[in-house]
């Protein structure tokens, strides 16, 4: 598996996500939020593709079982406090990888280090989000945990070590992934990230979700290519119209 | 999109500006004090030698309500605007088309944050005004009624709904009312860009395979009618427009920019390699413009009325995100109360009206 297809279809599929969003987010402000963020993260796909091949070819001949997202992103929008736990979980996810990846000398290093200062953001943003919404309302308080609960069981896979993503991140004794050619530790990142969403969720008055967090069949399957049934859906929506004009450019 | 269109000044409002006439701005009610005669000559000899009228000066009732109105339809043009466009961000053909797609869409939405904030300072809330969309009782352009059936409807939006609002907008960058015009200023560049963009995109399809040349030759017999109709009614049958010249907020009649558009589009068209669906267009060497064929005005007001393809869908739509955000905005405000540091617990929301009464 290629290292750049697995982050940029993240990036891809979140961002299609995102842009469902477009004319009912629950205040002007967060059209525009969420618009910036599904743009940059739709900015960081295309550089991603990129380096993988051709960009739309990629995003728009690809059948489901050859994306390697993470399942957590292919997830549907649900009501705004869904959107925005997947929103914590992912950009706290993304901002700890491209900080260790814009850290060492590696292939993304210099696309990570660019791409950080986006991510920094949609993790403050959520982060902000977690808080408004758990410490809110009576009804923003359970929605948020509904939330975080929902999509708690994809969150094993993003600790799932991908090939080939080779950086100097941290030193060779840190490595402890399985695969044994990557430079992120993968145990330590998943160590960073829990702490960091346990801090959130706790000063948000919200408890972090105690089910399994990688279940079975869920963990490392997106990065394999074996998806969730909405997935399929929202291929067929993303890629009809180039599908249906083959060689036309537009 | 931002489409500030006169198509809004054959409305009914409650609004005095009907009874002013033309040439005597502010002059409407019967019995004024002479302090008022004394406002207004300074607000008239204003607006005569071209000044910006700001917030904190004193301004006609009738001027206030009309720029409230205009700006108000305005912002909900940008709102209500995003509809149409975003129906096909998820289905764009190429992730460069997306993007594009999506700032346009971004920008939107804030065009529609800047002009409701320029509203505010005549002493309304964005609110306020969001309720009266909701309820019907203000309106955005008829434009976004038309529904966006294939691609091409995107760059047909781009090149001729956009075009139509810049045409409209440019002579708005030196509307009386400063913050109006500045907030015209800045939107007019991104609109600009927004057009040629459009323009882009229907090149790439004309000159595209056949079957991407026909969608886009659809897409433009079906926009330019409508597009035409963003100017408003013929200046004979136009209720608003003298009061508004006279107070320089409209510099142009609405016959004048509508020709002037078909001027610029013509051309357009022909480089396009795509044909306007109006056998009547053709080049007047004597006025030195384009004669071009009749408008359907009973379509005009079918739409003006609710009756448009998408009037439901549109105003649907836009309240249930509004109802279904309710909860967010609330937790919001919840958590700002909470958390703000030591603001006393009973301030009110502020009054802008007062504000700018006291600051007079």
């Amino acid at each position: 598996m290629s290292a750049a297809l697995a982050l940029g279809d993240d990036a891809l599929v979140l961002s299609h996500r995102l842009g469902e969003w477009a004319g009912h987010a629950p205040v002007l402000e967060e059209e525009v939020a969420l618009a910036n963020i599904a743009l940059d993260l739709l900015g960081q796909a295309r550089v991603l593709l990129s380096l993988a091949g051709d960009e739309d070819e990629l995003a728009y001949l690809r059948e489901e079982r050859a994306f390697r997202n993470l399942q957590l992103v292919e997830q549907p929008n649900g009501d705004f406090a869904h959107t925005i736990a997947r929103q914590l979980y992912f950009s706290v996810y993304q901002h700890l990888l491209y900080e260790r990846l814009a850290a060492g000398d590696g292939e993304f290093a210099g696309l990570a280090a660019k791409a950080v200062k986006e991510v920094a953001y949609h993790r403050d943003h959520a982060e902000q989000w977690v808080l408004r919404l758990g410490d809110g309302t009576e009804e923003s308080h359970s929605r948020m945990q509904s939330g975080l609960d929902a999509l708690w069981r994809f969150t094993g896979e993003l600790f799932q070590p991908i090939e080939d993503l080779d950086s100097a991140a941290t030193n060779a004794t840190g490595s402890s992934g399985s695969s044994g050619n990557t430079g992120i530790d993968w145990q330590e990142l998943q160590g960073s990230w829990l702490h960091a969403v346990t801090d959130v969720v706790e000063r948000a008055t919200l408890t972090l979700p105690t089910g399994p967090q990688s279940g079975g069949w869920a963990a490392g399957a997106g990065r394999q290519g074996l998806h969730t049934e909405p997935f399929g859906r929202m291929l067929a929506e993303m890629q009809h119209l180039h599908r249906s004009h083959p060689g036309a450019s537009w | 999109m931002a489409a500030v269109t006169a198509d809004q000044t054959t409305q009914r409002t409650s609004g005095t500006a009907n009874a002013a006439p033309a040439g005597a701005a502010g002059n409407t009610a019967d019995a004024v004090d002479a302090a008022d005669a004394e406002r207004i000559v300074t607000f008239d000899a204003a607006v005569a030698a071209d000044e910006r009228i700001e917030p904190r000066d004193w301004m006609p009732d009738a001027y206030r309500a009309t720029l409230v109105r205009q700006m108000a339809q305005h912002a909900h043009s940008e709102i209500i605007g995003m509809q149409p466009e975003a129906n096909w961000i998820t289905r764009a053909p190429s992730l460069r088309r997306k993007a594009i797609l999506m700032a346009k869409v971004q920008d939107e939405a804030g065009h529609g944050l800047y002009l409701y904030s320029a509203a505010e300072t005549l002493g309304t809330s964005r609110e306020e005004l969001l309720d009266k969309l909701h309820a019907g009782r203000q309106r955005y352009s008829s434009i976004f009624n038309y529904p966006t059936l294939t691609w091409a409807d995107v760059g047909a939006i781009g090149w001729l709904v956009d075009g139509a609002a810049i045409t409209n907008q440019v002579p708005l960058c030196r509307c009386s009312y400063g913050p109006y015009a500045r907030a015209m200023v800045r939107i007019c560049k991104e609109e600009s860009f927004h057009q040629r963009q459009g323009y882009e995109l229907l090149l790439a399809l004309s000159r595209g395979t056949e079957a991407q040349h026909a969608m886009a030759q659809d897409a433009v017999n079906r926009w330019w009618w409508p597009s035409l109709m963003m100017f408003g009614p013929p200046d004979d049958a136009s209720s608003h427009s003298e009061q508004s010249m006279a107070w320089k907020i409209k510099r142009h009649s609405n016959d004048e920019l509508r020709q002037r558009f078909v001027d610029i589009c013509v051309p357009q068209a022909e480089a396009l390699g795509l044909q306007l669906p109006d056998p009547d267009i053709r080049w007047n060497e004597e006025r030195g413009q384009h004669d071009f064929g009749a408008i359907d005005w009973a379509e005009f007001h079918e739409v003006l009325k609710g009756n448009g393809p998408c009037n439901e869908q549109r105003i649907t739509q836009r309240r249930r995100a509004h109802e279904e955000g309710a909860w967010v905005r609330d937790a919001a405000a919840a958590y700002a109360a909470k958390h703000s540091p030591a603001t006393p617990a009973t301030e009110s929301p502020a009054q802008p009206a007062q504000q700018v009464e006291e600051t007079a």
